[in-house]
């Protein structure tokens, strides 16, 4: 059960090897977390992440979970939920492709959108029905601010985060009185292995930035997190600038 | 019976679950949702004056018991009453001054039903001379997670695990209690100030035993020489020669009339309760004491439960609600209170209502809270940064010195923590385990701590 303050005691986090879902587990499990479940493709990289955060005193355990496998997320998250109550899932997976690529090779771009947006509506709609019988839990979204309005540089990973946002809204409303909290994170420009190469932005953070308004986010109750807080401004200006403006700024 | 699902919190309006609330109106009617609740079980559910989340069930149904209101025999020459479990003090008393007689112990509000008071095993500013209220509880009848109702006696386990036992032995259906006699409905009450924490234990310890009713407000926000200042308010029930001759208190001594003021907004703007807005008030509760005043004569609504004259007054805290704390250490253990007063003052926690007081001997029930010592009870809003490891800081602090803290206000306990505050813990868990094998009484609370 979460406590006063919205800790969760168990976590499932889908996407184990999230840089972001780590930090936010780690952080976690320094105040309430004794259970956690890692699901992802089975990998070295996920039993490393797993072992981590067992060194820290968690109960961890993995399971295997493929975004893009929809048919079998039922199956899969139901055993986990079975298990035992699931006060918290945070949902991360997620890929940023590469755009000149998906650009030219539609078939790399939709892979884009069904890890990022159907995967995540599959594994979205079998979570929160879990967490309803369940009569309480918080889903975690990690969205984007790349959702809010696309640009030119990475309009396919944007249009598949604009997608997700917008599911997990819905969801969020129509969970409404059933006790299930559905919080929907944009961060920022992350500095972390996804965006390694990248050019950096302004109002970047990092993956312990956003486990923190994570946890500051679960204790109000928050149903929209930004990370950093400035961008929700930066972002509703920028939401209302012409297209014809927008279109030149150099983002 | 099916109830609709809602979302229910405590008192405190933290983490919030839903379930299907369901209202028997009789006996068998609770023994039937209890028979068919399901696999996430059931827990009875009063008026919510639990802090934490003691009376919600997430997923499963919650048994509002308010329907089981019926006050069944008065034996008003020996002092007992025979009532449902869903009888509030507030109804008992409306019904017992006027035949001369109290509730054995009231906590800080009257809206708290017999059954929740039994399943919390409360006490009230009498502690030290009553016990808690389990001492006055001459029998129950259980429903049992087979559907079927027992009558408990005192010095049975069954009685023992069930007083103070939160709700999960099962639900209270009815209670004999034995009651006080008392000649009017006025208290006779001395009021002291105390300069800092160490007069305030003094002059507790000095002269507690000739008070009935013995409580201290604490200012948990003084700091420096000044560090926890008190308002000492200590009495007893007033005789009837106390009330002057020709007064109305004279010609109805007995008559119960509680003021009741506008409720609290029920949207309040968060951190309203700054440590700057409660430092005021705190520094003005203080001055406004009297250095020493004896004998005023005070209404029991005025004495024992002035928040209850502002309904929903919880709403203060905002939406994001708030967390209480209340903890005993034993007597020796003075250094840890200190520490603690001291830690709490240099943290700026905004509490406005925190109350010290010094408990008697403890009574047999297992959970039950109450050992011989000295209690803190404070009252901090949810959203105070870094607020929950804060408190389990001070946590590690009661557990050191061989306390525990109050199951029926918490909301944030670290469950590793429950065993060494708990020692009975053991039997108890044994003894539900016998009794309600599938775990038909289970609560928030009993899935957060494991108990």
């Amino acid at each position: 059960m979460k406590d006063a303050f919205g800790l969760p005691q168990s976590l499932l986090v889908l996407g184990g090897t999230s840089e972001i879902a780590l930090a936010t587990a780690r952080r976690l499990i320094a105040r309430r977390t004794r259970t956690v479940w890692l699901a992802g493709r089975p990998s070295p990289a996920l039993e490393a992440s797993a072992e981590s955060l067992r060194a820290l005193g968690a109960d961890v355990r993995t399971v295997a979970f493929d975004a893009l496998d929809p048919e079998s997320h039922e199956t899969v998250l139901g055993k986990v939920f079975a298990e035992s109550d699931i006060d918290m899932v945070l949902l991360a997976f997620g890929i940023l492709g590469d755009q000149a690529r998906d650009e030219r090779e539609p078939v790399s771009a939709v892979r884009v959108a069904q890890t990022n947006y159907t995967g995540a509506v599959s594994a979205g709609l079998v979570s929160a029905g879990a967490l309803q019988a369940q009569g309480h839990g918080s889903l975690v979204v990690l969205s984007s601010v790349a959702g809010e309005r696309a640009r030119r540089s990475n309009f396919i990973y944007g249009s598949s985060k604009a997608g997700l946002d917008a599911f997990a809204q819905g969801l969020g409303d129509a969970l409404q009185g059933t006790g299930v909290h559905v919080m929907v994170v944009r961060p920022g420009f992350v500095r972390s292995r996804m965006t390694a190469g990248l050019d950096e932005v302004p109002l970047s953070t990092t993956p312990q930035a956003v486990a923190s308004a994570i946890e500051l986010g679960l204790r109000r109750r928050s149903e929209t997190v930004w990370v950093p807080g400035a961008l929700r401004l930066v972002m509703s200006a920028l939401r209302h600038a012409p297209r014809a403006v927008f279109r030149r700024l150099p983002l | 019976m099916s109830g609709d699902t809602v979302s229910v919190t405590g008192w405190g309006r933290t983490a919030p679950t839903a379930a299907r609330l369901i209202r028997p109106r009789t006996y068998e009617e609770a023994a039937a949702a209890v028979r068919s609740c399901g696999a996430r079980g059931s827990i009875a559910r009063g008026l919510g004056r639990a802090y934490g989340d003691a009376a919600q069930n997430a997923g499963g149904s919650v048994l509002d018991m308010t329907g089981l209101d019926r006050i069944h025999a008065i034996d008003a020459d020996g002092g007992t009453v025979l009532c449902g479990a869903g009888v509030s003090l507030h109804r008992l008393m409306e019904v017992l001054l006027p035949l001369g007689w109290f509730v054995p112990v009231t906590p800080g509000t009257r809206q708290v039903t017999v059954g929740g008071a039994i399943g919390a095993d409360i006490h009230g500013k009498n502690h030290h001379v009553s016990g808690s209220f389990s001492r006055h509880v001459l029998a129950l009848e259980l429903l049992t997670a087979d559907g079927e109702v027992r009558a408990v006696g005192r010095g049975t386990p069954l009685f023992d695990a069930t007083a103070g036992g939160m709700g999960l032995t099962g639900i209270v259906l009815t209670a004999t209690l034995r009651l006080l006699p008392v000649e009017t409905a006025y208290l006779s009450v001395d009021t002291e100030r105390a300069t800092d924490l160490d007069d305030l234990m003094a002059r507790l310890t000095a002269t507690d035993h000739r008070y009935r009713y013995s409580v201290a407000w604490i200012d948990l926000l003084a700091r420096g020489g000044a560090t926890g200042r008190a308002v000492l308010t200590r009495g007893d029930h007033a005789p009837l020669e106390a009330l002057r001759e020709g007064t109305r208190a004279r010609r109805h001594p007995l008559s119960f009339r509680p003021r009741r003021l506008p409720a609290a907004p029920a949207l309040v703007p968060e951190g309203l309760l700054g440590s700057t807005t409660v430092g005021w008030f705190n520094e003005l509760w203080y001055r406004k004491a009297p250095r020493a005043r004896t004998g005023e004569l005070q209404g029991i609504s005025r004495f024992f439960h002035p928040l209850d004259a502002v309904p929903h007054w919880n709403r203060i805290y905002g939406r994001g609600g708030f967390v209480q704390y209340q903890f005993v250490v034993g007597y020796g253990q003075e250094d840890a209170l200190r520490r603690i007063v001291r830690r709490v003052s240099a943290h700026r926690c905004p509490s406005f209502l925190a109350v010290l007081k010094r408990f008697g001997d403890a009574d047999p029930g297992w959970l039950s809270f109450p050992v011989p010592g000295w209690t803190l009870a404070l009252d901090i809003p949810a959203g105070l940064p870094g607020l929950g490891a804060f408190l389990d800081g001070l946590d590690q602090e009661v557990a050191a010195a061989g306390g525990r803290v109050y199951l029926a206000k918490d909301s944030r306990l670290r469950p590793e923590l429950l065993a060494p505050m708990y020692p009975r813990l053991a039997d108890f868990r044994a003894l539900r385990a016998e009794l309600d094998p599938h775990g038909v009484f289970v609560s928030d609370l009993a899935r957060r701590l494991g108990l």
